[in-house]
């Protein structure tokens, strides 16, 4: 009973970690210009499919990770170069549809350049699964979750220290302010889409070896990641990995006790609640409207 | 009977009290005037009366009925209307339309006529529009009629705000600083108006920053300093009350330029 | 002159002339087959336009509404052998029942967070028929029997193009009327201020809940009737995909504007039709036509289009 928890507690936490991850892209991005990016997804998808292609052509993985997070960047940039930055100041509605033809786009564009295949992706270091208390532990599992935390410390640091990054929090607090003490609000939208592409490609190399990636992979993905910012608050960085988490677990517990062919209801389920009891989710402030 | 009497009102946000137990009553026909410095809650006061904000406690009654907790839209129904301070107008529709929203008694139109434009809907509509045309004309947006509301000026908005709270045929009028950002001559214009309002057998409350027109139109004026009553009288008490005085001397130098 | 001009009467003209005439250069029953889509599509995007670009209230989910008002249909005349009609009309009743019981939490929500309400609620109704297999077949979808009413049977491309066109001019009528009257104008203005409607008398919260009931309603009987008419379903037309592609008809079209759905409609149906030839492309194509429009041509197709018009003849 106990050690059946336990291994659904680990598959809740390895795909939350991953849930996390796009939840923080979503943040990021909608700190920086109110946009919710619904191609986040995508990357995640570009990330896993790009190293799956760099590895057949021959690169050693190393290599081929660093390409596929380079490409999704390089791509991330554009995005909101071409697609968002011309829009701004758009009705919600119209920025919406942009980024869902964003992601129809880049789906259509992998499936043009890769294929439409499930694809495989070796481990990092070996799959045979380490006991823990009668639950087994895939090593991938741990590269996934510590992944996550390496991620989130680093962009804690770069968010408090690095200046370029102070420069991106004072933009979500204030862009108007921001803008007056010379923080170019522009420069912080690009870099914040790069930003976030950046880290929704390591999330979807980290997790390909466990569940497989396709040029499809990205909309579930996607979508779960943004309940995570939801949960967590839209905009609030820290509590979409939180956000994350909860609804990983959430997820892996129906699974494995309720019904496992409802565990992807779970996700919408937990959006409808936060977002109809405490729209501000679980860790966001409560704001009032101003007349 | 008082047009509108709030007794003990109180409004924190996230712990910063922005109103705190006020006190005060409206005679019926009277213009009644609320000035402060910045940041003394004259809005907030609005938002309260109206039903915008819902006030952590305090009591309001509208010619003697108690209308706490109720909606903006069942108030409005009762005769108790407003305008806002920045604008809010419905940049999506015509001028005309926009004040033909305050005549129509939108609950009383009947879905299944709307859809089938029953002649019961054509009259009703030919009669707001009717309504709105001769509001625009009053109000001096005569040169508007066939306009998109996006199309207008500034100081033809802040008219426009008017003509539609006058369409809900109101008993109690709020004006939230009606002249903020207009020149002397459209200012003219909206003092004139407020008169011929307040004849009309309208009540009219004011928020506004521009003293020479709340001296010159006010029955009574309350005076707020931080949320809270500081004076209320005539113009000429007011004026005359050391309080109104040093609270405007202390802040209102630095900042009477810019309407917060 | 100008009467046949304003909207409600000109266009409704033009578009009754339209559908008149169109059989006559329909060269043959895949043609009909699009035109046929394109109808109930259309009939969809008037409903979503109501509560998207009039009334400003964003949905991410009618597809779900679309799914369920197919699934009533084929389950009450497949499995327990209900008159079509009465099918069409319990499940349109349902779904507005089911709609209204949603509306006043959902519509607390505004922009993002309307979307992702939405978003979510459509997910669930689509994860919901493709899991309880028992009643709708799963994945894998259910056969829905003809539409019959009083022992007539509608049959074939051509009998279903006369009861599609019928019911899109219908509904368009009722759209125009509604959008003309105290009721649209309450919708339009809780799009263009929502504090400032209240404060005018208009019940935002109530009005809401009438046009999301509309919406939701359309969708049902879109859904019926493209059952009926094709005989067999999947819940992949329940899905956010589906949903997406609904919205993005609303907005190609132009929002605030019950041809420019139509329009919309009309276009991202007849696309992928041709699409289908570049097969491998249709994906990246339909994704870059969205995104574009919605960059140069913000207000959409038929809005845009008038304003050229208007500016050139003035």
């Amino acid at each position: 009973m106990s050690s059946q928890f336990l291994q659904f507690l680990i598959s809740g936490i390895t795909v939350g970690a991953t849930y996390a991850l796009v939840g923080l892209g979503f943040s990021i991005v909608y700190n920086s210009s109110q946009v919710i990016n619904f191609a986040q997804g995508e990357f995640v998808m570009i990330g896993g499919m790009a190293t799956v292609f760099l590895m057949a052509a021959g690169a050693p993985m190393p290599l081929a990770i660093a390409l596929a997070v380079l490409l999704a960047v390089v791509i991330g940039f554009a995005l909101g170069k071409f697609a968002i930055e011309p829009a701004r100041g758009a009705p919600v509605v119209s920025i919406i549809i942009i980024t869902i033809g964003a992601s129809i786009f880049l789906r259509g564009a992998a499936m043009l350049v890769w294929d439409r295949n499930l694809h495989h992706m070796p481990a990092f270091s070996g799959s045979d699964p380490i006991d823990i208390g009668g639950a087994a532990l895939l090593p991938q599992s741990v590269w996934v979750v510590g992944g996550m935390v390496i991620i989130v410390a680093a962009l804690q640091v770069f968010f408090s220290h690095a200046r370029i990054g102070k420069a991106m929090l004072a933009t979500a607090f204030n862009p108007l302010a921001a803008q007056l003490v010379g923080i170019s609000t522009r420069g912080m939208l690009l870099l914040s889409f790069a930003l976030a592409a950046g880290i929704g490609a390591i999330a979807g190399i980290l997790i390909a070896p466990i569940t497989l990636t396709y040029a499809g992979v990205g909309i579930m993905l996607g979508l779960k990641g943004f309940s995570a910012a939801i949960v967590g608050g839209l905009g609030n960085p820290m509590g979409a990995v939180a956000g994350g988490l909860v609804v990983g677990i959430a997820e892996a517990m129906t699974a494995g006790y309720i019904s496992s062919a409802y565990k992807d209801a779970v996700a919408f389920l937990i959006i409808l609640a936060v977002l109809l009891i405490r729209p501000s989710g679980l860790f966001g402030r409560r704001e009032s409207e101003r007349v | 009977m008082s047009a509108l009497t709030v007794a003990g009102l109180s409004k924190n946000f996230g712990g910063l009290s922005a109103v705190s137990e006020l006190s005060f009553t409206v005679e019926e026909g009277q213009i009644f005037s609320i000035i402060g410095p910045n940041g003394a809650g004259k809005t907030t006061v609005f938002n309260l009366i109206t039903g915008v904000y819902r006030p952590d406690s305090g009591r309001v009654w509208l010619h003697g009925e108690e209308i706490g907790g109720k909606p903006p839209s069942a108030l409005a129904g009762q005769g108790l209307t407003r305008t806002f301070q920045n604008l809010q107008i419905f940049f999506n529709m015509s001028a005309l339309e926009n004040v033909m929203v305050g005549a129509d008694r939108t609950a009383e139109t009947g879905f299944a006529s709307a859809l089938l434009r029953l002649p019961a809907v054509r009259r009703r509509d030919a009669g707001a529009g009717k309504q709105a045309v001769a509001l625009m004309e009053r109000v001096g947006l005569a040169a508007y009629l066939g306009a998109d509301a996006a199309s207008l000026p500034y100081g033809a908005l802040k008219r426009l705000e008017i003509a539609r709270a006058l369409a809900t045929r109101p008993k109690l009028l709020l004006l939230d600083e009606p002249a903020a950002g207009l020149n002397h001559a459209e200012t003219r214009e909206i003092d004139n108006l407020i008169r011929s309002i307040a004849e009309d057998g309208v009540t009219v409350i004011l928020v506004e920053h521009d003293m020479r027109l709340v001296m010159g139109i006010s029955d009574r004026i309350l005076v707020l300093d931080r949320g809270v009553w500081l004076a209320e009288g005539s113009a000429e008490e007011v004026g005359r009350n050391p309080d109104v005085v040093r609270a405007y001397l202390g802040t209102e130098f630095a900042g009477s330029a810019d309407a917060a | 002159m100008r009467a046949l001009l304003a909207p409600r009467t000109g266009g409704l003209l033009a578009l009754a002339i339209v559908i008149a005439l169109l059989p006559a250069v329909l060269p043959n029953n895949f043609y009909f087959n699009v035109a046929i889509l394109v109808g109930l599509n259309a009939i969809v995007c008037v409903g979503l336009n109501l509560l998207i670009g009039y009334a400003g209230q964003i949905s991410l989910g009618h597809a779900g509404f679309f799914g369920l008002g197919a699934y009533a249909s084929a389950l009450l005349t497949g499995s327990y052998g209900w008159p079509s009609l009465a099918a069409l009309v319990v499940g349109a009743a349902a779904v507005g029942a089911l709609a209204f019981l949603l509306a006043r939490p959902i519509l607390k929500l505004k922009g993002h967070y309307l979307a992702m309400g939405t978003l979510g609620m459509g997910v669930i109704i689509s994860i919901v028929l493709n899991q309880e297999a028992g009643l709708t077949g799963g994945p894998d979808g259910m056969p829905v029997p003809a539409f019959e009413v009083w022992g007539w049977t509608a049959y074939g491309e051509r009998t279903w193009y006369w009861i599609v066109g019928g019911t899109l001019l219908v509904t368009t009528w009722l759209a125009l009327n509604l959008i003309e009257s105290p009721i649209g104008r309450a919708l339009r203005a809780i799009h263009g201020s929502e504090i400032a409607a209240e404060v005018i008398g208009v019940k935002t919260e109530r009005f809401k809940t009438l046009v999301f009931v509309i919406s939701a309603v359309l969708a049902s009987v879109g859904g019926s009737m493209f059952a009926h008419y094709s005989g067999f379903i999947t819940p992949s037309e329940a899905e956010f995909f589906h949903s997406i592609a609904f919205v993005t008809m609303v907005v190609l079209g132009g929002m605030a504007s019950i041809f420019g759905s139509i329009l919309g409609a009309a276009i991202l149906t007849v696309l992928p039709q041709f699409l289908a030839v570049l097969h491998d492309y249709e994906t990246l194509v339909l994704g870059a036509v969205m995104m574009s429009v919605m960059i140069f041509l913000p207000k959409g197709l038929l809005p845009s289009l008038a304003e050229l018009l208007r500016r050139r003849s003035l």
